[in-house]
């Protein structure tokens, strides 16, 4: 009870036992595994002098491996957006055969290993692939190129779109529409003025999931990617490369400014989401 | 995965079905769309799946059997391959032990009692699912690699984390953090305490009242955490290519055996592997759509 009690935990009276013991525990546990190693990581960034740091996070190849990865995963979440709302819509509203089926094949990119995506999705678009073969003779090129990081992207972040709009379109009242057709509106205004708002906060959400996910991603990616210093290595690669290299001020740098990124990202979509509860809750 | 049927979600339909009768022409109601933005809705999501996921999943298993079916059984019981399949059983298995145990040591203390600082230390929970795998793994590496904060002394005595199973189930251990707690705590503070309350003024244990009443419980729930923190731990890439130091037959695990293969070239091997974490995939899913039946809930990230 002290260890939980000296970080500010209090808590009130209860017949049920055991909170002292499993509250140190947990503390124990969370710290051993998640906040130490974390703070190790933020510790030895401070081991470096700021000019060093910011040389560091701000040489050409590092800023071109972070654009490419904040700005392919914008793009990738967009795509996200747009087609994952499409495919809630479809899911929720209308019933034809195979939907069941088409449900589920949401949920393959969080269970398939990412590794294994990786090479299918290269393979897929490889020159004398089953698509690449298609795309070649319009002079396009997926795999080793940008545009292949882009597929892997929204490949791994499609179902945090789905899944987060997905039960919010479930519980709108349908009555809400009935009520603004037969107050004149049309489908397309019934949907734009009345659906879209309410779920508004839910598409926002999920794009952030998405895009948060897809900053972060490296299994799927390095494969297709071909991994061209300054065109097509993502930040993550960047600092693995860095980290084989011994370099290990460089891969901590770089991880602690995608670190703080992320959790930037996550203090937002916390926010979001309980800014979403306090809309729903509040109609 | 919906488990209603489409009547129970839209009674309305009920209704529009019984009207289907021939020569009873069926009207719009008021919030279906017209015929044809309904099928190019459904038309775009099924080829947009198709050319996402699908494709991808099946190419995994005609390049597994490219070479024929002996090819394929070859490059999954060759020595390397079956080495790199029990080091990724053997670290899925501890790090999910360690996960359900501490899992539900964490949600006992969270979900149960009220303490201030509840939701933050929910949030922190929560934290490895934004953190990049492959800072997941360096931050192992940060404070037991050689170079580490520790790795002078862990040196001197000997013990190997970094580049050994350890470090590995440390890594997995990271990326699989929130998957079992945040199954648990929701469902158990949902629950309350009542159940508990009446078994502990009756006299029994808190331990008895914990393997009798709470435990029965979230079962399925558990089961459910399990089971996404199992396809995660043997699924994991990033994090663990970070610590493992990629030495054949001691310490690459299923998907770095992968890499390695198909950055060799010998791309038929390593999609034969390959098919093995698919299947995993797809018996996670089939499981979990058992699961959520049992659990009654939908689906979520």
């Amino acid at each position: 009870m002290s260890g939980a009690s000296a970080i500010g935990l209090r808590r009130y009276r209860s017949v049920i036992p055991g909170f002292g013991i499993t509250m140190g525990i947990t503390i124990l546990w969370l710290s051993l595994i998640v906040l130490i190693p974390l703070a190790a990581l933020f510790l030895k960034t401070t081991e470096l002098s700021l000019d060093r740091f910011v040389q560091i996070v701000t040489s050409d190849r590092v800023l071109n491996a972070l654009r490419l990865s904040f700005g392919l995963s914008l793009a990738a979440a967009a795509v996200n957006l747009v087609f994952g709302s499409l495919i809630v819509w479809a899911i929720t509203r209308y019933t034809f055969p195979g939907r069941r089926i088409l449900d589920a094949l949401i949920d393959i990119p969080f269970a398939l290993p990412t590794a294994v995506a990786g090479i299918a999705l290269t393979n897929l678009y490889a020159e004398n692939g089953w698509l690449g073969a298609l795309l070649a003779p319009l002079g396009i090129k997926v795999s080793f190129t940008p545009l292949g990081i882009f597929v892997a992207l929204v490949f791994i972040g499609l179902p945090f779109v789905v899944r987060t709009v997905q039960p919010v379109l479930e519980d709108l009242d349908k009555e809400l529409e009935e009520v603004a057709a037969t107050l004149g509106a049309s489908r397309w205004t019934a949907v734009s003025r009345v659906v879209l708002p309410t779920i508004f906060p839910a598409l926002l959400t999920g794009f952030a999931l998405a895009f948060a996910r897809a900053v972060g991603e490296y299994g799927s990616v390095i494969f297709i990617a071909g991994n061209l210093p300054n065109v097509s290595e993502i930040a993550p690669l960047l600092i693995v490369i860095r980290l084989e290299e011994f370099r290990y001020a460089d891969a901590t740098a770089i991880a602690s400014v995608m670190l703080i990124a992320s959790f930037i990202l996550l203090f937002i979509i916390n926010w979001l989401q309980r800014w979403s509860e306090k809309r729903v809750g509040g109609q | 995965m919906s488990l209603l049927t489409a009547e129970q979600i839209d009674p309305a339909l009920a209704v529009d079905r019984a009207q289907e009768r021939p020569g009873i022409r069926r009207r719009r109601g008021a919030n279906d769309d017209p015929f044809v933005v309904k099928w190019a809705i459904i038309l775009v999501a099924f080829a947009f799946l198709a050319l996402f996921i699908v494709l991808p999943l099946i190419n995994v298993f005609v390049q597994a059997f490219s070479k024929g079916r002996e090819a394929y059984f070859a490059a999954i019981t060759e020595p390397v391959a079956v080495s790199a399949i029990t080091l990724t059983l053997t670290v899925a298995a501890i790090s999910v032990v360690l996960n359900t145990v501490f899992g539900l040591i964490a949600a006992w203390a969270i979900a149960k009692f009220q303490f201030r600082g509840k939701s933050f230390l929910i949030s922190l929970v929560d934290l490895p699912f934004s953190v990049s795998p492959v800072i997941a793994g360096l931050v192992f590496v940060l404070l037991f690699g050689l170079q580490g904060i520790f790795g002078p002394a862990l040196h001197a005595s000997d013990i190997k984390i970094i580049f050994a199973l350890p470090g590995l189930v440390l890594a997995t251990v990271f990326v699989t953090f929130p998957f079992i707690m945040r199954e648990l705590i929701p469902l158990m503070q949902e629950q309350g305490t009542q159940e508990e309350e009446a078994a502990i003024l009756l006299g029994a244990s808190g331990l008895r009242t914990f393997w009798r009443i709470t435990l029965p419980n979230v079962k399925w729930a558990l089961l459910y955490g399990v089971l996404l923190c199992n396809a995660r731990a043997m699924g994991e890439f990033g994090a663990v290519s970070v610590v493992s130091g990629h030495i054949r037959g001691e310490t690459n695990t299923m998907p770095l055996h992968i890499e390695i293969l198909y950055n060799e070239y010998q791309f038929q091997a390593s999609f034969a592997v390959a098919t093995l974490l698919a299947g995993l995939a797809i018996v996670t899913l089939i499981a979990k759509a058992f699961l959520e039946s049992r659990i009654g809930k939908g689906n979520r990230p």
